[in-house]
Protein backbone atom coordinates (compact mmCIF):
# COMPACT_ATOMS: atom_id res chain seq x y z
CA UNK A 1 0.00 0.00 0.00
CA UNK A 2 1.26 3.01 -0.83
CA UNK A 3 -0.11 6.35 1.16
CA UNK A 4 -0.12 9.73 0.44
CA UNK A 5 3.44 10.63 1.81
CA UNK A 6 5.53 8.29 -0.14
CA UNK A 7 4.06 9.31 -3.46
CA UNK A 8 6.40 11.66 -5.38
CA UNK A 9 4.64 14.76 -6.67
CA UNK A 10 7.67 16.08 -9.19
CA UNK A 11 5.72 16.92 -11.83
CA UNK A 12 2.87 19.74 -10.48
CA UNK A 13 4.10 22.48 -8.29
CA UNK A 14 5.87 24.66 -11.52
CA UNK A 15 5.59 28.58 -10.43
CA UNK A 16 5.80 31.05 -12.79
CA UNK A 17 5.72 34.78 -11.97
CA UNK A 18 5.89 37.32 -14.66
CA UNK A 19 6.70 40.95 -15.02
CA UNK A 20 4.85 41.11 -11.04
CA UNK A 21 3.64 44.89 -9.41
CA UNK A 22 2.54 45.38 -6.62
CA UNK A 23 1.53 49.15 -5.25
CA UNK A 24 -0.67 49.78 -2.42
CA UNK A 25 -2.86 52.81 -2.51
CA UNK A 26 -3.87 54.02 1.47
CA UNK A 27 -5.74 57.64 1.16
CA UNK A 28 -4.09 58.60 -1.86
CA UNK A 29 -0.80 57.61 -0.54
CA UNK A 30 1.26 55.27 -3.36
CA UNK A 31 3.40 52.95 -1.64
CA UNK A 32 5.58 50.83 -4.75
CA UNK A 33 5.82 47.55 -3.00
CA UNK A 34 7.58 45.32 -5.71
CA UNK A 35 8.20 46.47 -9.11
CA UNK A 36 8.60 44.30 -12.09
CA UNK A 37 9.51 40.39 -10.34
CA UNK A 38 10.49 38.12 -12.56
CA UNK A 39 10.90 34.52 -11.25
CA UNK A 40 10.61 30.94 -12.37
CA UNK A 41 10.38 27.72 -10.07
CA UNK A 42 10.65 23.96 -11.68
CA UNK A 43 8.23 21.65 -10.12
CA UNK A 44 9.59 20.23 -6.54
CA UNK A 45 12.19 23.13 -6.03
CA UNK A 46 13.01 24.24 -2.73
CA UNK A 47 13.57 28.08 -3.05
CA UNK A 48 14.32 30.48 -0.22
CA UNK A 49 13.37 34.19 -0.56
CA UNK A 50 15.76 36.32 1.55
CA UNK A 51 15.96 39.84 1.99
CA UNK A 52 15.95 42.93 4.32
CA UNK A 53 12.24 43.70 6.40
CA UNK A 54 9.71 45.63 4.45
CA UNK A 55 11.43 44.50 0.66
CA UNK A 56 7.98 42.71 -0.10
CA UNK A 57 9.06 39.29 0.65
CA UNK A 58 5.56 38.68 2.14
CA UNK A 59 3.78 40.52 0.07
CA UNK A 60 5.04 38.40 -2.68
CA UNK A 61 4.50 35.30 -0.95
CA UNK A 62 0.55 36.88 -0.87
CA UNK A 63 0.33 37.22 -4.36
CA UNK A 64 1.34 33.76 -4.67
CA UNK A 65 -1.30 32.61 -2.61
CA UNK A 66 -3.90 34.82 -4.07
CA UNK A 67 -4.41 36.72 -0.83
CA UNK A 68 -3.88 39.97 -3.24
CA UNK A 69 -4.08 41.23 -6.39
CA UNK A 70 -1.43 42.31 -8.40
CA UNK A 71 -0.83 46.27 -9.98
CA UNK A 72 0.34 44.72 -13.13
CA UNK A 73 1.90 41.08 -14.32
CA UNK A 74 0.90 37.47 -13.13
CA UNK A 75 1.63 34.65 -11.82
CA UNK A 76 1.16 31.20 -13.01
CA UNK A 77 0.99 27.84 -11.44
CA UNK A 78 1.34 24.89 -13.43
CA UNK A 79 0.46 27.33 -16.56
CA UNK A 80 -3.25 28.20 -14.92
CA UNK A 81 -3.13 31.98 -13.58
CA UNK A 82 -3.34 32.88 -9.99
CA UNK A 83 -6.78 35.02 -9.48
CA UNK A 84 -7.73 33.59 -5.96
CA UNK A 85 -6.30 31.56 -2.89
CA UNK A 86 -7.06 28.06 -3.51
CA UNK A 87 -6.04 24.87 -1.33
CA UNK A 88 -3.61 23.93 -4.57
CA UNK A 89 -1.63 26.29 -2.60
CA UNK A 90 -0.66 25.80 0.90
CA UNK A 91 0.20 28.37 3.26
CA UNK A 92 2.36 28.37 6.64
CA UNK A 93 2.19 31.62 8.24
CA UNK A 94 4.57 33.23 10.68
CA UNK A 95 1.65 33.39 13.36
CA UNK A 96 -0.08 30.73 15.36
CA UNK A 97 -2.75 30.00 13.09
CA UNK A 98 -4.25 26.84 14.47
CA UNK A 99 -8.13 27.45 14.86
CA UNK A 100 -8.16 28.22 18.54
CA UNK A 101 -11.39 26.24 18.71
CA UNK A 102 -10.47 22.79 17.22
CA UNK A 103 -8.17 20.25 18.14
CA UNK A 104 -4.99 19.59 16.17
CA UNK A 105 -6.85 16.45 14.08
CA UNK A 106 -9.51 19.01 13.56
CA UNK A 107 -7.70 21.59 12.13
CA UNK A 108 -5.21 19.23 9.92
CA UNK A 109 -8.77 17.50 8.99
CA UNK A 110 -10.22 20.68 7.89
CA UNK A 111 -8.75 21.04 4.66
CA UNK A 112 -10.11 17.23 3.49
CA UNK A 113 -13.24 17.69 5.27
CA UNK A 114 -14.00 20.97 2.96
CA UNK A 115 -13.08 18.73 0.08
CA UNK A 116 -15.62 16.01 0.99
CA UNK A 117 -13.32 13.40 1.25
CA UNK A 118 -14.67 10.34 3.11
CA UNK A 119 -14.66 10.03 7.20
CA UNK A 120 -12.72 7.09 7.30
CA UNK A 121 -10.03 8.28 4.77
CA UNK A 122 -9.74 11.22 6.04
CA UNK A 123 -8.76 9.86 9.31
CA UNK A 124 -6.25 7.69 8.04
CA UNK A 125 -4.63 10.14 6.11
CA UNK A 126 -4.70 12.73 9.15
CA UNK A 127 -3.35 10.05 11.62
CA UNK A 128 -0.44 9.27 9.20
CA UNK A 129 0.74 12.52 8.73
CA UNK A 130 0.39 13.10 13.10
CA UNK A 131 2.60 9.94 13.53
CA UNK A 132 5.05 11.32 11.01
CA UNK A 133 5.28 14.69 12.83
CA UNK A 134 5.57 13.09 15.84
CA UNK A 135 1.91 14.64 17.21
CA UNK A 136 -0.12 11.59 17.41
CA UNK A 137 -0.18 11.55 21.05
CA UNK A 138 -1.34 15.08 21.00
CA UNK A 139 -4.08 14.60 18.11
CA UNK A 140 -6.87 15.63 20.53
CA UNK A 141 -5.15 19.29 22.17
CA UNK A 142 -6.44 22.30 21.37
CA UNK A 143 -3.92 24.46 20.16
CA UNK A 144 -3.56 26.99 23.55
CA UNK A 145 -2.09 23.08 24.73
CA UNK A 146 0.76 22.81 22.29
CA UNK A 147 4.00 24.74 22.13
CA UNK A 148 5.03 27.02 19.37
CA UNK A 149 6.94 24.08 18.01
CA UNK A 150 4.29 21.77 18.14
CA UNK A 151 1.28 24.27 16.86
CA UNK A 152 3.76 24.90 13.85
CA UNK A 153 4.45 21.09 12.84
CA UNK A 154 0.44 20.82 12.70
CA UNK A 155 0.16 24.06 10.61
CA UNK A 156 2.79 22.68 8.03
CA UNK A 157 1.05 19.26 7.92
CA UNK A 158 -2.44 21.30 7.77
CA UNK A 159 -0.91 22.60 4.65
CA UNK A 160 0.50 19.17 2.99
CA UNK A 161 -2.35 16.89 4.20
CA UNK A 162 -4.01 18.83 0.88
CA UNK A 163 -1.46 17.72 -1.21
CA UNK A 164 -0.96 21.44 -2.79
CA UNK A 165 1.14 21.91 -5.62
CA UNK A 166 3.33 24.32 -3.88
CA UNK A 167 3.68 25.50 -0.40
CA UNK A 168 4.22 28.95 0.83
CA UNK A 169 5.91 29.49 3.89
CA UNK A 170 6.37 32.87 5.43
CA UNK A 171 9.33 32.98 7.61
CA UNK A 172 7.34 29.79 9.74
CA UNK A 173 9.82 29.58 12.53
CA UNK A 174 10.62 32.83 13.35
CA UNK A 175 9.07 32.81 16.59
CA UNK A 176 10.44 29.49 17.87
CA UNK A 177 14.00 29.19 19.94
CA UNK A 178 16.91 28.34 18.32
CA UNK A 179 16.83 24.44 19.15
CA UNK A 180 13.45 24.13 17.96
CA UNK A 181 14.21 25.95 15.24
CA UNK A 182 16.77 23.75 13.89
CA UNK A 183 14.98 20.70 14.44
CA UNK A 184 11.96 22.04 12.72
CA UNK A 185 14.27 22.84 9.46
CA UNK A 186 15.35 18.90 9.87
CA UNK A 187 12.12 17.84 9.53
CA UNK A 188 11.07 20.31 7.25
CA UNK A 189 13.53 18.86 5.05
CA UNK A 190 13.16 14.94 6.04
CA UNK A 191 9.27 15.15 4.84
CA UNK A 192 10.02 17.23 1.38
CA UNK A 193 13.03 14.65 0.70
CA UNK A 194 9.45 12.17 0.68
CA UNK A 195 6.66 14.77 -1.10
CA UNK A 196 9.15 16.51 -3.22
CA UNK A 197 6.32 19.59 -2.84
CA UNK A 198 7.54 23.04 -4.48
CA UNK A 199 8.16 24.93 -1.75
CA UNK A 200 8.87 28.41 -1.71
CA UNK A 201 10.19 29.31 1.84
CA UNK A 202 10.63 33.16 3.16
CA UNK A 203 13.28 34.19 5.92
CA UNK A 204 15.77 36.49 7.20
CA UNK A 205 17.86 33.84 8.52
CA UNK A 206 20.89 33.81 6.02
CA UNK A 207 21.80 30.20 7.79
CA UNK A 208 17.91 29.12 7.64
CA UNK A 209 17.83 29.44 3.57
CA UNK A 210 21.07 28.18 2.82
CA UNK A 211 20.77 25.06 4.79
CA UNK A 212 16.85 24.27 3.60
CA UNK A 213 17.08 25.79 -0.05
CA UNK A 214 17.80 24.68 -3.46
CA UNK A 215 18.55 28.44 -4.77
CA UNK A 216 18.02 31.75 -2.68
CA UNK A 217 16.61 34.20 -4.09
CA UNK A 218 18.30 37.51 -2.45
CA UNK A 219 15.38 40.74 -2.71
CA UNK A 220 16.48 44.63 -3.06
CA UNK A 221 14.79 47.21 -1.30
CA UNK A 222 12.69 50.52 -2.99
CA UNK A 223 10.54 49.08 -4.38
CA UNK A 224 11.10 45.04 -4.14
CA UNK A 225 12.87 43.24 -6.80
CA UNK A 226 15.16 40.71 -7.15
CA UNK A 227 18.44 41.74 -6.96
CA UNK A 228 20.62 38.24 -7.39
CA UNK A 229 19.93 34.59 -7.21
CA UNK A 230 22.16 31.70 -5.64
CA UNK A 231 22.12 27.80 -6.36
CA UNK A 232 22.93 26.10 -3.43
CA UNK A 233 24.62 22.60 -4.59
CA UNK A 234 25.31 21.38 -1.38
CA UNK A 235 24.40 17.82 -1.14
CA UNK A 236 21.26 16.26 0.29
CA UNK A 237 20.11 14.87 2.16
CA UNK A 238 21.04 17.81 4.87
CA UNK A 239 22.33 17.42 8.00
CA UNK A 240 22.61 19.83 10.87
CA UNK A 241 26.43 19.35 11.04
CA UNK A 242 26.57 20.62 7.37
CA UNK A 243 26.11 23.95 8.66
CA UNK A 244 30.18 23.88 10.20
CA UNK A 245 31.58 22.80 6.44
CA UNK A 246 33.62 25.10 4.77
CA UNK A 247 31.03 25.35 1.41
CA UNK A 248 28.63 26.28 4.22
CA UNK A 249 30.78 29.08 5.51
CA UNK A 250 31.48 30.45 2.12
CA UNK A 251 27.85 30.99 0.74
CA UNK A 252 26.93 32.46 3.94
CA UNK A 253 29.63 35.10 3.33
CA UNK A 254 28.59 35.25 0.22
CA UNK A 255 25.15 35.94 0.96
CA UNK A 256 25.90 38.53 3.62
CA UNK A 257 28.11 40.69 1.79
CA UNK A 258 25.24 40.71 -1.02
CA UNK A 259 22.28 41.39 1.76
CA UNK A 260 24.40 43.64 3.96
CA UNK A 261 24.35 46.24 0.73
CA UNK A 262 20.35 46.00 0.88
CA UNK A 263 19.74 46.16 4.59
CA UNK A 264 22.02 49.44 4.32
CA UNK A 265 19.82 50.74 1.83
CA UNK A 266 16.79 50.02 3.57
CA UNK A 267 18.27 51.59 6.70
CA UNK A 268 19.02 54.90 4.74
CA UNK A 269 17.87 58.03 6.85
CA UNK A 270 17.54 56.05 9.61
CA UNK A 271 21.66 56.30 10.72
CA UNK B 1 16.00 42.15 62.08
CA UNK B 2 14.26 44.44 59.72
CA UNK B 3 11.38 41.62 58.95
CA UNK B 4 10.34 41.60 62.94
CA UNK B 5 10.43 45.03 62.16
CA UNK B 6 6.48 45.38 61.27
CA UNK B 7 5.20 42.73 64.59
CA UNK B 8 6.57 45.07 67.01
CA UNK B 9 3.57 46.28 69.22
CA UNK B 10 1.09 44.06 68.28
CA UNK B 11 0.75 41.16 71.00
CA UNK B 12 1.44 37.87 69.54
CA UNK B 13 -1.73 36.10 69.80
CA UNK B 14 -2.92 39.06 67.53
CA UNK B 15 -1.01 38.35 64.72
CA UNK B 16 -1.81 34.79 65.38
CA UNK B 17 -5.21 35.00 64.98
CA UNK B 18 -4.86 37.49 61.88
CA UNK B 19 -3.29 34.62 60.47
CA UNK B 20 -5.86 32.12 61.38
CA UNK B 21 -8.39 34.49 59.98
CA UNK B 22 -6.59 34.98 56.59
CA UNK B 23 -6.56 31.72 56.07
CA UNK B 24 -9.35 30.40 56.61
CA UNK B 25 -11.04 33.46 53.94
CA UNK B 26 -8.53 34.20 51.99
CA UNK B 27 -6.95 30.40 51.07
CA UNK B 28 -9.46 29.56 48.70
CA UNK B 29 -11.81 31.90 46.51
CA UNK B 30 -14.85 30.68 47.19
CA UNK B 31 -14.53 31.68 51.11
CA UNK B 32 -13.32 34.77 49.85
CA UNK B 33 -16.64 35.26 48.18
CA UNK B 34 -18.54 33.90 51.26
CA UNK B 35 -16.44 36.90 53.03
CA UNK B 36 -17.77 39.36 50.60
CA UNK B 37 -21.35 39.02 50.94
CA UNK B 38 -21.00 38.35 54.86
CA UNK B 39 -19.44 42.05 54.77
CA UNK B 40 -22.14 43.40 52.48
CA UNK B 41 -25.29 42.27 54.99
CA UNK B 42 -23.27 43.25 58.10
CA UNK B 43 -22.48 46.38 56.83
CA UNK B 44 -25.87 47.46 56.12
CA UNK B 45 -27.22 45.71 59.25
CA UNK B 46 -24.76 48.32 60.69
CA UNK B 47 -25.63 51.27 58.98
CA UNK B 48 -29.38 50.82 59.26
CA UNK B 49 -28.69 49.97 63.42
CA UNK B 50 -26.54 53.31 63.68
CA UNK B 51 -29.11 55.09 61.67
CA UNK B 52 -26.46 56.35 59.42
CA UNK B 53 -27.61 59.87 57.81
CA UNK B 54 -24.77 61.42 56.12
CA UNK B 55 -25.85 62.48 52.36
CA UNK B 56 -28.03 59.41 51.83
CA UNK B 57 -30.35 58.18 54.50
CA UNK B 58 -30.51 54.83 56.09
CA UNK B 59 -33.21 55.64 58.78
CA UNK B 60 -36.41 54.50 56.42
CA UNK B 61 -33.99 51.61 55.14
CA UNK B 62 -35.09 48.24 56.03
CA UNK B 63 -32.46 46.34 57.90
CA UNK B 64 -31.06 42.83 56.43
CA UNK B 65 -33.04 41.50 59.75
CA UNK B 66 -36.54 43.24 59.05
CA UNK B 67 -36.21 41.72 55.21
CA UNK B 68 -35.49 38.39 56.09
CA UNK B 69 -38.69 38.54 58.17
CA UNK B 70 -40.59 39.37 55.38
CA UNK B 71 -39.19 36.84 53.46
CA UNK B 72 -40.40 34.50 55.87
CA UNK B 73 -43.85 35.69 55.62
CA UNK B 74 -43.64 35.74 51.93
CA UNK B 75 -42.40 32.10 51.92
CA UNK B 76 -45.15 30.62 54.35
CA UNK B 77 -47.95 32.10 51.80
CA UNK B 78 -48.19 30.27 48.70
CA UNK B 79 -44.86 32.08 47.01
CA UNK B 80 -44.53 29.59 44.13
CA UNK B 81 -47.22 31.33 42.02
CA UNK B 82 -45.38 34.64 41.77
CA UNK B 83 -42.22 32.52 40.94
CA UNK B 84 -43.58 30.82 38.19
CA UNK B 85 -45.18 34.26 36.63
CA UNK B 86 -41.90 36.26 37.27
CA UNK B 87 -39.89 32.93 36.05
CA UNK B 88 -42.00 32.67 32.69
CA UNK B 89 -42.37 36.01 31.74
CA UNK B 90 -38.17 36.16 31.84
CA UNK B 91 -38.02 33.01 30.31
CA UNK B 92 -39.98 33.69 27.36
CA UNK B 93 -38.75 37.06 26.87
CA UNK B 94 -35.26 35.53 26.78
CA UNK B 95 -35.76 32.76 24.81
CA UNK B 96 -36.91 34.84 22.18
CA UNK B 97 -34.50 37.99 22.27
CA UNK B 98 -31.56 35.44 22.74
CA UNK B 99 -32.62 33.54 19.28
CA UNK B 100 -33.60 36.49 17.45
CA UNK B 101 -30.84 38.43 18.94
CA UNK B 102 -28.30 36.08 17.71
CA UNK B 103 -29.90 35.33 14.74
CA UNK B 104 -29.99 38.95 13.32
CA UNK B 105 -26.88 39.87 14.50
CA UNK B 106 -24.93 37.59 12.69
CA UNK B 107 -26.80 38.05 9.34
CA UNK B 108 -26.00 41.93 10.07
CA UNK B 109 -22.42 41.10 10.64
CA UNK B 110 -21.87 38.78 7.33
CA UNK B 111 -24.23 40.25 5.10
CA UNK B 112 -23.61 43.77 4.03
CA UNK B 113 -26.95 44.16 2.70
CA UNK B 114 -28.89 43.02 5.87
CA UNK B 115 -27.05 45.69 8.15
CA UNK B 116 -27.98 48.34 5.66
CA UNK B 117 -31.64 46.98 5.82
CA UNK B 118 -32.04 46.38 9.42
CA UNK B 119 -29.06 48.24 11.51
CA UNK B 120 -30.51 51.53 11.05
CA UNK B 121 -34.07 50.81 12.67
CA UNK B 122 -32.82 49.01 14.89
CA UNK B 123 -30.25 51.82 16.42
CA UNK B 124 -33.32 53.93 16.87
CA UNK B 125 -34.81 51.57 18.81
CA UNK B 126 -32.08 50.54 21.17
CA UNK B 127 -32.02 53.90 23.24
CA UNK B 128 -35.60 53.53 24.00
CA UNK B 129 -36.03 52.33 27.97
CA UNK B 130 -37.88 49.42 28.67
CA UNK B 131 -40.23 51.70 30.91
CA UNK B 132 -41.11 53.71 27.76
CA UNK B 133 -42.66 50.63 25.89
CA UNK B 134 -45.31 50.10 28.40
CA UNK B 135 -47.90 52.16 26.61
CA UNK B 136 -47.02 50.72 23.35
CA UNK B 137 -47.04 47.36 25.07
CA UNK B 138 -50.79 47.88 26.42
CA UNK B 139 -51.96 48.87 23.03
CA UNK B 140 -49.94 46.56 20.69
CA UNK B 141 -50.76 43.25 22.43
CA UNK B 142 -53.47 41.23 23.18
CA UNK B 143 -53.06 40.59 26.81
CA UNK B 144 -51.30 41.40 29.91
CA UNK B 145 -49.09 38.15 29.89
CA UNK B 146 -47.74 38.74 25.88
CA UNK B 147 -46.95 42.67 26.64
CA UNK B 148 -44.66 41.05 29.76
CA UNK B 149 -43.09 38.99 27.75
CA UNK B 150 -42.30 41.70 25.46
CA UNK B 151 -40.41 44.11 28.07
CA UNK B 152 -38.80 41.37 29.29
CA UNK B 153 -37.26 40.51 25.20
CA UNK B 154 -36.79 44.59 24.97
CA UNK B 155 -34.26 43.91 27.99
CA UNK B 156 -32.71 41.31 26.46
CA UNK B 157 -32.23 41.66 22.60
CA UNK B 158 -29.95 44.51 21.97
CA UNK B 159 -27.30 43.51 24.04
CA UNK B 160 -27.05 40.02 22.98
CA UNK B 161 -27.68 42.01 19.01
CA UNK B 162 -25.02 44.16 19.23
CA UNK B 163 -22.28 41.91 21.05
CA UNK B 164 -23.09 39.37 18.17
CA UNK B 165 -23.17 41.85 15.36
CA UNK B 166 -19.35 42.87 17.01
CA UNK B 167 -17.81 38.92 17.40
CA UNK B 168 -18.81 38.56 14.01
CA UNK B 169 -17.21 41.56 12.56
CA UNK B 170 -14.11 41.14 14.89
CA UNK B 171 -13.63 37.65 13.78
CA UNK B 172 -14.14 39.13 9.94
CA UNK B 173 -11.64 41.47 10.75
CA UNK B 174 -8.69 38.73 11.69
CA UNK B 175 -7.25 38.55 8.19
CA UNK B 176 -4.98 35.56 9.08
CA UNK B 177 -8.25 33.54 10.21
CA UNK B 178 -9.76 34.25 7.15
CA UNK B 179 -6.60 33.39 4.84
CA UNK B 180 -6.26 30.55 6.66
CA UNK B 181 -9.90 29.29 5.70
CA UNK B 182 -9.15 30.36 2.12
CA UNK B 183 -6.15 28.40 1.35
CA UNK B 184 -7.52 25.68 2.30
CA UNK B 185 -10.31 26.08 -0.32
CA UNK B 186 -12.95 26.95 1.70
CA UNK B 187 -16.16 28.28 0.36
CA UNK B 188 -17.81 31.33 2.50
CA UNK B 189 -20.16 28.64 4.03
CA UNK B 190 -17.28 26.93 4.81
CA UNK B 191 -15.59 30.01 6.70
CA UNK B 192 -18.91 30.83 8.26
CA UNK B 193 -19.22 27.67 9.82
CA UNK B 194 -16.12 26.41 10.76
CA UNK B 195 -14.89 30.02 11.47
CA UNK B 196 -16.78 32.88 11.65
CA UNK B 197 -19.48 31.00 14.52
CA UNK B 198 -16.79 29.64 16.40
CA UNK B 199 -14.79 33.17 16.45
CA UNK B 200 -17.63 34.66 17.44
CA UNK B 201 -19.04 32.44 20.02
CA UNK B 202 -17.24 34.74 23.09
CA UNK B 203 -18.82 37.57 22.42
CA UNK B 204 -22.17 36.11 21.45
CA UNK B 205 -21.98 34.20 25.35
CA UNK B 206 -20.95 37.37 26.50
CA UNK B 207 -24.59 38.97 25.37
CA UNK B 208 -26.68 36.00 26.66
CA UNK B 209 -25.09 36.74 29.80
CA UNK B 210 -25.30 40.52 30.03
CA UNK B 211 -29.05 39.61 28.06
CA UNK B 212 -29.88 37.13 30.54
CA UNK B 213 -29.19 39.73 33.79
CA UNK B 214 -31.03 42.86 31.82
CA UNK B 215 -34.39 40.56 31.25
CA UNK B 216 -34.35 40.70 34.99
CA UNK B 217 -33.78 43.99 35.20
CA UNK B 218 -36.62 44.58 33.40
CA UNK B 219 -38.98 42.31 35.17
CA UNK B 220 -40.10 44.90 37.49
CA UNK B 221 -40.97 47.11 34.86
CA UNK B 222 -42.72 44.28 32.90
CA UNK B 223 -45.05 43.30 35.73
CA UNK B 224 -46.60 46.95 36.35
CA UNK B 225 -48.53 45.58 34.00
CA UNK B 226 -49.21 42.85 35.78
CA UNK B 227 -52.97 42.05 37.63
CA UNK B 228 -52.22 39.75 40.37
CA UNK B 229 -48.87 37.45 40.57
CA UNK B 230 -44.88 38.09 40.62
CA UNK B 231 -41.92 38.98 42.48
CA UNK B 232 -41.92 42.17 40.19
CA UNK B 233 -45.64 42.94 41.04
CA UNK B 234 -44.68 42.80 44.74
CA UNK B 235 -42.29 44.89 44.77
CA UNK B 236 -43.96 47.61 42.49
CA UNK B 237 -47.14 47.05 45.03
CA UNK B 238 -45.36 47.17 48.50
CA UNK B 239 -44.21 50.51 47.32
CA UNK B 240 -47.54 51.89 46.03
CA UNK B 241 -48.72 50.53 49.66
CA UNK B 242 -45.73 52.13 51.54
CA UNK B 243 -44.67 48.40 52.74
CA UNK B 244 -40.86 48.87 52.53
CA UNK B 245 -39.44 45.44 53.43
CA UNK B 246 -41.08 43.58 50.78
CA UNK B 247 -39.57 46.06 48.38
CA UNK B 248 -36.24 45.24 49.41
CA UNK B 249 -37.12 41.65 49.24
CA UNK B 250 -38.06 42.02 45.92
CA UNK B 251 -35.16 43.46 44.96
CA UNK B 252 -33.14 41.00 46.71
CA UNK B 253 -34.93 37.52 44.78
CA UNK B 254 -34.75 39.36 41.68
CA UNK B 255 -31.44 40.00 42.24
CA UNK B 256 -30.82 36.56 43.28
CA UNK B 257 -32.85 34.53 40.69
CA UNK B 258 -30.66 37.66 38.13
CA UNK B 259 -27.31 36.25 39.41
CA UNK B 260 -28.04 32.55 39.09
CA UNK B 261 -29.76 32.70 35.86
CA UNK B 262 -26.93 34.59 34.53
CA UNK B 263 -24.43 32.07 35.83
CA UNK B 264 -26.18 29.20 34.47
CA UNK B 265 -26.00 30.76 31.29
CA UNK B 266 -21.99 31.77 31.15
CA UNK B 267 -21.69 27.60 32.61
CA UNK B 268 -23.54 26.67 30.00
CA UNK B 269 -21.77 28.60 26.88
CA UNK B 270 -18.54 27.71 28.67
CA UNK B 271 -18.91 23.73 27.98
CA UNK B 272 -19.45 24.90 24.35
CA UNK B 273 -16.58 26.45 24.16
CA UNK B 274 -13.78 24.09 25.80
CA UNK B 275 -10.91 25.74 23.92
CA UNK B 276 -11.06 28.56 26.20
CA UNK B 277 -8.50 28.78 29.24
CA UNK B 278 -9.22 31.90 31.26
CA UNK B 279 -5.98 32.62 33.62
CA UNK B 280 -6.51 35.69 36.14
CA UNK B 281 -3.97 37.38 38.35
CA UNK B 282 -4.01 35.24 41.54
CA UNK B 283 -6.59 32.47 40.72
CA UNK B 284 -5.00 28.82 41.23
N1 LIG C 1 -1.67 46.78 2.98
C1 LIG C 1 -0.60 47.57 2.83
N2 LIG C 1 -0.76 48.88 2.56
C2 LIG C 1 0.30 49.69 2.39
N3 LIG C 1 1.57 49.28 2.48
C3 LIG C 1 1.82 47.99 2.76
C4 LIG C 1 0.74 47.06 2.95
N4 LIG C 1 1.27 45.84 3.21
C5 LIG C 1 2.61 46.01 3.16
N5 LIG C 1 2.95 47.30 2.91
C6 LIG C 1 4.31 47.82 2.77
O1 LIG C 1 4.97 47.00 1.84
C7 LIG C 1 6.33 46.84 2.20
C8 LIG C 1 6.66 45.37 2.16
O2 LIG C 1 5.93 44.68 3.16
P1 LIG C 1 6.14 43.14 3.40
O3 LIG C 1 5.29 42.77 4.56
O4 LIG C 1 5.94 42.41 2.14
O5 LIG C 1 7.67 43.08 3.80
P2 LIG C 1 8.55 41.84 4.26
O6 LIG C 1 9.69 41.74 3.33
O7 LIG C 1 7.72 40.65 4.43
O8 LIG C 1 9.10 42.33 5.66
P3 LIG C 1 9.36 41.50 6.99
O9 LIG C 1 10.64 40.77 6.83
O10 LIG C 1 9.48 42.56 8.03
O11 LIG C 1 8.18 40.59 7.19
C9 LIG C 1 6.50 47.47 3.56
O12 LIG C 1 7.19 48.69 3.38
C10 LIG C 1 5.10 47.72 4.04
O13 LIG C 1 5.06 48.93 4.75
MG1 LIG D 1 6.97 39.48 6.14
Amino acid sequence: MTTQLEQRQTTKGAVQVEGLSVTFRNRGQETHVLNQIQLGIKPGEFVCLLGPSGCGKSTLLNVIAGFIKPTAGYVMVDQAPITRPGADRGFVFQQYSLLPWKTAFQNIELGLKIRGMAKGDRTELVHDYLNRVGLYKHRNSYPHQMSGGMQQRASIVRALVNSPSVLLMDEPFAALDAQTRHMMQELLLDIWEDLKTTVIFVTHDIEEAIFLGDRICIMGVQPGHIKAELPIGLRRPRHFDDTLSAEFVALHRQVFECIREETMKSMEGCL
Amino acid sequence: MAVSVPQMGYPRWLGQLGQALSSLFFSSRSSRRMLALGLFFGIWQLLCAVNFDVFINFQFVPSPVEVFKATLTFFTENPWVHFRSSIGRVFWGYVVASGLGVLLGIMIGWFAVVEDLLLPPLELLRPIPAVAWIPLAILMFPNAESGMIFITFVGAFFPVLISTINGVESTLSDTVLIRVGQCLGAKPWHIFKDIVVPGSLPSIASGLVIGMGNAWFCLVTAEILAGRYGIGYITWESYVTSNYPPIVMGMLLIGLMGAASSWAVSRAMEALMPWRVIKKQGSV
